[in-house]
């Protein structure tokens, strides 16, 4: 079948250049397209990737002059502490922004045409996956660059600070997927973004900030043994030179990646 | 691949269900390949829910449902390489240009860089999107968001196309565009299945047509077997005097023994004629014997707005004051 003319039936009709796709698309093609548009998207709303490192920097700036005098140690020792914690957590913070954009997607229509064509879902959530990965890179990095203006010095050697950065992009994987899961399951973006306040929760009651010692007692538990708190260890380690947590990290990672990726999946595939 | 014989939809006891809700309940269609096949119903009959289905984006909690001939649940990637969905949301990425929408669906839909850049120009082209295509389409009007959206739809050449609700909210020049957009694919043998709750697009652009009210069908033939079905013929007042308009709808109710419907706005009120043109000789004596004085009176054909009422009931929440305010040329 072909598609001509399309304008009035009495134009002269035109030899169409539509075809029909021999095959369906493979998961690859599908996975790049998603990214691809995702990061259009990103790149191209400054509100998205202007405003996200602008809020960075402004924590960043809170914590380290605001805050951080008034902090145990002093502000020049504590940015030494604080900079590899946020910097391993930016994902909890601009993760909102995934769960709005997957929530946005479903309501306006592109979801559903989406799943109307013939793609794995799969493809759509490694799509998805991919795109969130190179954001966080460039939350990670730019906020990282500010990191160091703000007087952050790496006291171990360039490749743990490689291998620091590497961790970084991991959670940033696994918590696209947490994200996702909430913008699938919201029935709206303004609930996608409420129930995305979550993950605060974890980023505060954590060793972010302070030493998950120097809270009240009946809060430690929570602090010490939430997946955050040896997430931030690994990091914060490897930029001081020592592996101390590394391990744990990973496997919170990949617990949370085996708990989350099949909903996400699923979700997609119910439509 | 269904041959010539395999009906393009067969639906047989679909039912779909969210929770305690029943959005179809039990529906039965079969539609012909060849024909635009508009689904016609009031806002919350099941319109949407059949196209989801339809389009595999919602399986059916019991029943079953074919797409020329491919089971919508066990052979869901067979459907979807048959269709094109375009919806009434326009689901077009606002900060991509309108080539950039085309050949990223196009894409998807298992084209080749070539092959997707060449679907882009030709809809661009049959679409009359040349001026704006490498413009954001967040910057386009309504009509040319959803040509746009519907572009995408025909970028991988669907043997059937879906289209729910093409132009509402859409302004009548809209409208206009993606009627003629529609027409020229019908005409050129694209298969089509559209939902509406505007019974001149309806009337536009249709061969079939399927009335469903709480999700199930309640008719289905062409827009004449519809009126034919409904039978009767309409016998129209318009008064001069606003003031005597319930004294005619008496008259009217007592003549033809069933309730007139009245229009203030046009001071007019009809009923149906259920003694044929005999009737109207009655009506005409009783209104002078009770001096109400008629600027217009006649017998006429029940127009697709008094049938769709006939069969919904009547209550369905219709948005008829949108449908005239839109297009008054049909009334």
């Amino acid at each position: 079948m072909t598609i001509e003319a399309l304008t009035h039936p009495h134009v002269p009709v035109r030899k169409s250049a539509i075809t029909r796709p021999a095959t369906p698309p493979g998961a690859a093609r599908v996975s790049l397209e998603v990214a691809r548009r995702a990061l259009r998207k990103y790149f191209r709303t400054p509100g998205l990737f202007v405003m996200g490192v602008v809020q960075s920097v402004l924590f960043l700036f809170t914590f380290r002059y605001v805050f951080g005098g008034a902090i145990q140690g002093g502000s020049a020792q504590y940015v030494a502490f604080f900079v590899p914690g946020y910097v391993a957590t930016i994902v909890l913070f601009t993760g909102g922004g995934i769960a709005v954009a997957v929530a946005e997607d479903r309501a306006s229509g592109f979801t559903g045409r989406l799943l109307s064509l013939p793609v794995p879902r799969s493809a759509i959530v490694a799509g998805r996956a991919l795109a969130d990965v190179t954001t966080n890179a460039w939350s990670i990095l730019a906020t990282a660059a500010f990191g160091f203006a703000f007087g952050f010095r790496l006291s171990g050697s360039v490749t743990d600070g490689l291998a620091a950065f590497g961790l970084c992009l991991v959670y940033g994987v696994v918590f696209t997927m947490v994200f996702m899961v909430i913008g699938l399951i919201s029935p709206n973006s303004q609930a996608a973004q409420g129930m995305s306040m979550i993950a605060f929760v974890f980023a505060f009651i954590s060793s972010t900030y302070v030493p998950a010692a120097s809270m009240p007692g009946w809060l430690q538990p929570f602090a010490k043994y939430q997946p955050i708190t040896p997430m931030v260890d690994a990091v914060r380690s490897l930029l001081t030179g020592s592996h101390s947590d590394v391990g744990l990290a990973l496997a919170w990672s990949a617990l949370l990646l085996v708990v989350f990726t099949p909903v996400a999946v699923l979700r997609y595939r119910r439509g | 691949m269904g041959n010539q014989d395999t009906p393009l939809l067969e639906a047989r006891d679909v039912t779909v269900r969210f929770g305690k809700v029943t959005a179809l309940d039990g529906l039965d269609l079969t539609a012909p390949p060849g024909e635009v096949l508009a689904i016609l119903g009031p806002n919350g009959a099941g319109k949407t829910t059949f196209v989801r289905t339809v389009a595999t984006l919602q399986r059916p909690t019991s029943g079953e449902l074919r797409v020329r001939g491919h089971d919508v649940v066990r052979d869901a990637m067979a459907v979807r390489r048959d269709i094109g969905l375009a919806g009434q949301f326009a689901a077009v990425e606002p900060t991509m240009t309108g080539r950039e929408n085309l050949e990223m669906t196009a894409r998807l839909f298992g084209h080749g860089r070539r092959a997707a850049r060449q679907a882009a120009d030709a809809v661009i082209d049959q679409l009359g999107l040349g001026e704006v295509a490498d413009r954001r389409s967040g910057a386009y009007s309504g009509g040319q968001r959803r040509r746009l959206d519907l572009g995408a739809s025909l970028v991988g050449a669907p043997r059937l196309l879906l289209l729910d609700e093409p132009t509402t909210g859409l302004d009548p020049t809209g409208r206009r565009e993606v009627w003629d957009a529609v027409r020229g694919l019908a005409a050129n043998g694209t298969d089509i299945l559209l939902t509406t709750h505007y019974l001149d697009e309806a009337d536009e652009l249709a061969d079939h047509v399927v009335v469903i009210d709480h999700g199930r069908a309640v008719a289905s033939g062409t827009i004449s077997d519809l009126k034919a079905s409904v039978g009767r013929d309409v016998i129209e007042v318009a008064v001069a005097d606003p003031a005597r308009l319930d004294a005619a709808a008496g008259v009217l109710e007592r003549v033809t023994s069933a309730p007139p419907r009245l229009d203030r706005g046009s001071r007019r009120a009809t009923a149906p004629a259920a003694g044929g043109p005999g009737e109207l000789g009655a009506v005409i004596r009783s209104l002078d014997d009770a001096g109400v004085s008629v600027d217009e009176i006649g017998l006429r054909r029940p127009t697709l707005d008094e049938v769709f009422l006939a069969l919904t009931g009547g209550d369905a929440g219709l948005p008829d004051t949108t449908a005239r305010a839109t297009n008054g040329s049909t009334r």
